[in-house]
């Protein structure tokens, strides 16, 4: 078979995937529960529990706070603390609601029982009534990012979907959790797909895995048969394969132009594996966005693995289930070491796109000091995105704004395929991803001005 | 508990480094190293240790006194990479005070003063070897005949392949290409039947053993090395048909520094553009030069000009070729 | 004799061809100035020093006719003429003079090292951006200086130094020409312009924590914590607090020190006053309070 992929750049970092056969274990409910207001990209949300409220396992707390907005439901029962502010991700406090654990009582109306619902017994479900269970559920991408789904199911009016692509690549080293999930729940994640098909009107779907994952091509393969609608892709092993441009380019050989564009442009709906299990259970299932399938690894844990964890939860407290930090400074991500964000706090709860808790040693984690640039255009090569890393970085780091637009810094994905290659250990992507963030400072005040 | 440490992505790094790649291209040139120390003994050996002993005391002597830089960069490994480079680009009789003029021509003037390693303009080996050439015409270009292992500056010298493919141009007279070894001793370097030349371009095999280690090894892609002696091999072929006077193609991609040139000088990380667009155009016109020069110019050899001429062009190259963005493509 | 005569012709036509191409050209290409940029231009001190920002002083003269004909002058100001200079190019170009009272850049944070212990281990490129879309950085204080000082490299003049003790910047006051250049490069906005005020004394709350209280604390030992002490205190009116902040504006504050007096967490700073009776007395016991606290740590 021709095994493809992306046509530019890409690297091959090892793999580490040390939980690949750990089965699924379900996380110990945390004391208490932390949700940030704000964990997709768009508006943030706004509270609509107050202190001493009481809540159940799927409550709402939180309402859309605008169009590009997804609602956040508690995963834990109990008695809302205080709605305050809590370090997250991004390092800083933001607003928060914290709820102390008492119980687990759910809420009615959500269907716990495991019997799979196929979408030919529910004719019922139009595309419509699929995206608004989907927008009402707080559904958001899976995969790190974390775009609310429904919005990408509904494209502008200027573009046409043809096909949802399920992203079930997991190029990242050491995250294990869309691989366990497409073991344990395929049935599951493929009613999910044909849902997002019936939601975006296409009849074509492809799951692309990369072929580091054999017994989920096969395990898919085998379900899929006697569907032609549903292809399973096996792509070669290659970071960043789970770029959703990359992705759509491997696929289906059709490559996303530069910044406005999105997928959609030509013609595919990317959505995560992840996501894609997470629309099966809010429409099928009635069940809001409220636990997520997250890998707990590292070389020095004593005990990784893979865990279903009620959002909220304390990255500390999965650590401790995974047997404790080790000794000595490590570096807390979450995500994984290509793409994570390194954490300043142990506090610091899973939240929808937290696909990954990574644990990663001193001796791996400082970097080398830097060495002058030889120009051996190594990350000219790699940059998927067929930018020139060394020249946006060295004119960001001049402030030559400029320039580094007209070399088109805003196509960067920052993937950091030019910082893992680099032998002079260059912080190309520290000072790309400044250049990037002041150009489209400054791209916006343009636009606002018009 | 410790600290935490915190940076922004990516928080894994590959293994590769300055070092691996310096010192890559070095196990790269080892066996040419060996081929020449077999032809040219006991001259090759004092030419080759003088010139990299002698820029590695430059380098660091300039890094510390008048650079006044507190980490040096002496062992990565471009200083030696530089030294031996340069003692291939010599002849095996060349006096040791030569060497040392030319080694400091190349790492003073040739690297440090654009500001040490990745800043300089032109491929500092070259840079030496090319001000040696023009200062010293005469000891530059008498070359000592193979096989002459225990002599040094005594040897007996000899023509080159490329001097006698410049006489039959003059001449005019495609009978006197009679007296050039066959392609296939000129490929595996069984020179001893009057081969004379540098020391690094006696053996077009033992640098194509290092052009395939340094692309297992990933250090260099085939685009410049390529292009270069693709474009050398398509033009003198089309100058053999047309007028037998010039050398045929395969005898001229084998002899003089064009092996050594397209596969070690030409791809210097510092001085090559940085896409393989512009590095397909880099290496096409060092070809175009170098058949210009070897058939046209003064010189018989010209692959040293040419890619020092090319090296001018890299930050002009650089700026007008950009590589295949992502989304430029044309859909499928 | 005819040689010199056709000399004399030849060298005559090509002096002719000459004139008349250079004159035609001077016409044609001749570029249309404003004469009142070299009016500007003759008021700057010529050094073209680039202080200004521009490149030399034909630059800013061009910038400052252009601001002119847009209707303001701000950020165009040249260093080295100071005010008077500026002034009479106000008077030429028949502008007011915008901030004619002096200014200094402030740096509103007192988080020493030994005040807002380090958290974290910062391992990547060393400039405060970096560092700010990392978190909040080495220490718990989301909103303090990271101390890598971008200000430093911004500041033309070389009036911001990194204290190496202190991990802060320092503005040496002579030097600064407060171009803002800091203010702007400052990712967390810890710099600010405030007046000089008179023979340099200034009142200011040397913190930008909005954390509560608790929090606050936590992370520095002089944090704002926002008491609202100093806000009652100021019989002027010049204090606000928001967002668990207190700010001073300098226009209302009369310099009474009385909120640095009762400021808990000495957040409040008063600058280039006289050693007077009661100040050396609340520094020493300042410094005695923290030494306490550090071998209560210690130990």
């Amino acid at each position: 078979m021709n095994i493809r992929t992306f046509r530019i750049g890409g690297i091959h970092p090892e793999e580490n995937k040390i939980t690949a056969e750990m089965p699924t274990q379900v996380a110990a409910l945390p004391k208490q529960a932390i949700f940030p207001l704000s964990q997709h990209i768009g508006a943030p949300t706004k509270p609509v529990v107050k202190k001493g409220d009481k809540v159940k396992v799927g409550t709402l707390i939180a309402e859309a706070g605008g169009f590009v907005s997804a609602p956040i439901y508690s995963s834990v029962s109990g008695t809302v603390f205080k709605v305050d502010t809590a370090i997250d991700a991004t390092g800083y406090r933001v607003p928060a609601i914290i709820i102390n654990v008492e119980g687990d009582e759910w809420e009615e109306n959500i269907d716990r029982s495991d019997s799979l619902e196929t979408l030919d017994a529910h004719p019922e479900l139009t595309p419509e009534e699929i995206v608004e269970r989907i927008k009402v559920a707080g559904v958001t991408g899976m995969g790190g990012a974390g775009f609310p789904t429904f919005i990408k199911l509904c494209p502008p009016p200027t573009a046409k979907a043809e096909c949802v692509i399920i992203n079930a690549v997991e190029c990242e080293p050491y995250i294990t959790s869309d691989y366990r999930l497409m073991m344990e729940h395929a049935d599951e994640i493929l009613v999910g797909l044909e849902l997002l098909m019936k939601a975006a009107k296409v009849d074509k779907g492809y799951i692309g895995i990369e072929t580091n994952k054999p017994q989920a091509i096969e395990l898919l393969t085998q379900k899929t048969s006697g569907n032609p609608k549903i292809e399973v892709v096996p792509l070669k092993q290659r970071y960043p394969q789970g770029g959703e441009k990359q992705l759509v380019d491997a696929v289906i050989r059709r490559q996303v132009p530069a910044p406005p564009a999105i997928p959609v442009n030509v013609g595919a709906i990317v959505q995560n594996v992840g996501t894609a299990f997470a629309v099966y259970q809010a429409v099928m299932k009635r069940k809001p966005l409220f636990e997520r399938y997250t890998t707990v690894t590292g070389k020095r844990l004593s005990n990784p693995g893979n865990f279903l964890v009620r959002m909220g939860t304390p990255m500390k407290e999965l650590i401790d289930a995974c047997g404790g930090m080790p000794e000595g400074n490590n570096k807390l991500l979450a995500g994984g070491p290509m793409m994570g964000k390194a954490l300043t706090s142990v506090d610091v709860p899973v939240c929808k796109g937290t696909n990954s808790v990574t644990v990663i040693s001193e001796d791996e984690a400082m970097r080398k000091s830097p060495q002058p640039c030889i120009r051996c255009a190594k990350c000219v090569s790699v940059c998927p995105m067929g930018l020139e890393p060394f020249l946006l970085a060295t004119a960001s780091s001049m402030h030559n704004w400029e320039k580094v637009e007209a070399e088109g810094i805003t196509s960067c994905i920052e993937c950091g395929s030019c910082q893992f290659t680099c032998p002079s250990h260059r912080p190309i992507l520290d000072n790309i991803r400044l250049g990037k963030s002041t150009v489209m400072g400054i791209i916006r005040a343009r636009n606002a001005k018009k | 508990m410790g600290k935490l440490i915190v940076s922004l992505s990516p928080h894994a790094h590959g293994t590769d480094s300055v070092e691996k790649n310096m010192y890559g291209v070095v196990i790269a040139l080892v066996p040419a190293l060996l081929v020449s120390f077999y032809f040219f003994g006991l001259g090759s050996a004092i030419v080759c240790a003088t010139s990299v002993v002698a820029c590695m005391v430059f380098e660091w002597a300039i890094t510390k006194f008048i650079l006044k830089r507190e980490n040096g960069t002496v062992m990565d490994g471009s200083a030696i990479l530089t030294g031996l480079l340069l003692g291939f680009n010599l002849p095996s009789n060349l006096p040791i005070w030569i060497i040392i003029i030319g080694a400091l021509v190349a790492i003073g003037i040739g690297k440090m003063t654009f500001g040490g390693l990745g800043c300089n303009l032109f491929n500092p080996a070259l840079v030496g070897r090319c001000f040696l050439l023009v200062s010293f015409p005469a000891q530059m270009t008498s070359w000592p005949v193979a096989g002459q292992l225990g002599a040094y500056t005594d040897a007996m010298t000899g023509a080159t392949p490329l001097s006698v493919m410049k006489d039959a141009i003059k001449s005019g007279d495609a009978s006197v290409l009679g007296q050039l070894p066959d392609s296939l001793s000129l490929l595996i370097g069984n020179a001893g039947s009057g081969g004379a030349g540098c020391l690094g371009e006696v053996c077009a095999l033992a640098l194509l053993v290092g052009l395939v280690f340094m692309l297992w090894k990933k250090i260099i892609t085939w685009h410049i090395p390529v292009s270069i002696i693709g474009t050398v091999f398509v033009l003198s072929g089309l100058l053999h048909f047309i007028n037998p006077v010039y050398a045929d193609p395969f005898t001229v991609i084998f002899s003089g520094g064009l092996m050594l040139g397209a596969i070690f000088m030409a791809t210097d990380y510092v001085t090559s553009p940085m896409n393989s667009r512009g590095q397909l155009i880099y290496g096409v016109a060092i070809g175009l030069l170098t058949i210009v020069i070897r058939n046209w110019g003064a010189y018989p050899e010209g692959m040293s000009f040419a890619i020092l001429i090319m090296n001018a062009f890299t930050p002009l190259i650089n700026t007008y070729v950009k590589p295949k963005r992502f989304g430029e493509v044309v859909k499928k | 004799m005819s040689f010199i005569l056709v000399a004399v012709l030849v060298l005559g036509a090509i002096g002719l061809v000459a004139a008349v191409v250079l004159y035609v050209c001077s016409k044609k290409f001749a570029v249309k100035e404003d004469p009142r940029i070299a009016d500007v231009a003759a008021l700057l001190p010529q050094a073209n020093c680039g202080g200004c920002g521009f490149p030399g002083c034909g630059g800013l003269a061009d910038a400052l006719v252009k601001g002119a004909d847009a209707g303001t002058l701000d950020g165009l100001f040249c260093p080295v003429g100071g005010q008077d200079v500026m002034g009479k190019v106000a008077d030429l170009l028949g502008m007011a003079m915008a901030n004619s009272e002096p200014m200094v850049a402030v740096v509103r944070c007192n988080g020493t090292c030994e005040h807002r212990p380090k958290i974290a281990e910062y391992s990547g490129l060393r400039t405060c951006t970096a560092m700010h879309a990392c978190g909040a950085g080495e220490t718990a204080c989301g909103f303090g200086c990271l101390g890598c000082g971008d200000c430093v490299a911004a500041c033309q003049f070389g009036a911001i130094t990194i204290n190496n003790e202190t991990g802060l910047p320092e503005v040496d006051e002579d030097k600064c020409t407060s171009c803002g250049a800091c203010v702007k490069a400052c990712p967390r906005k810890i710099i600010e312009l405030r007046k000089k005020g008179p023979k340099g004394r200034r009142v200011y709350v040397s913190c930008v924590n909005k954390d509560k209280g608790p929090v606050a604390m936590k992370a520095c030992k002089t944090a704002c914590i926002g008491c609202g002490k100093c806000e009652k205190e100021c019989p002027f009116g010049a204090i606000t607090v928001t967002n668990n902040l207190s700010y001073i504006d300098p226009d209302k504050c009369r310099l009474c020190r009385k909120c640095e007096k009762v400021c808990p967490t000495h957040a409040i700073v008063a600058v280039n006053f006289p050693a007077s009776k009661p100040r050396p007395v609340a520094e020493e016991s300042k410094d005695d309070g923290e030494n306490v606290e550090q071998i209560k740590t210690e130990a």
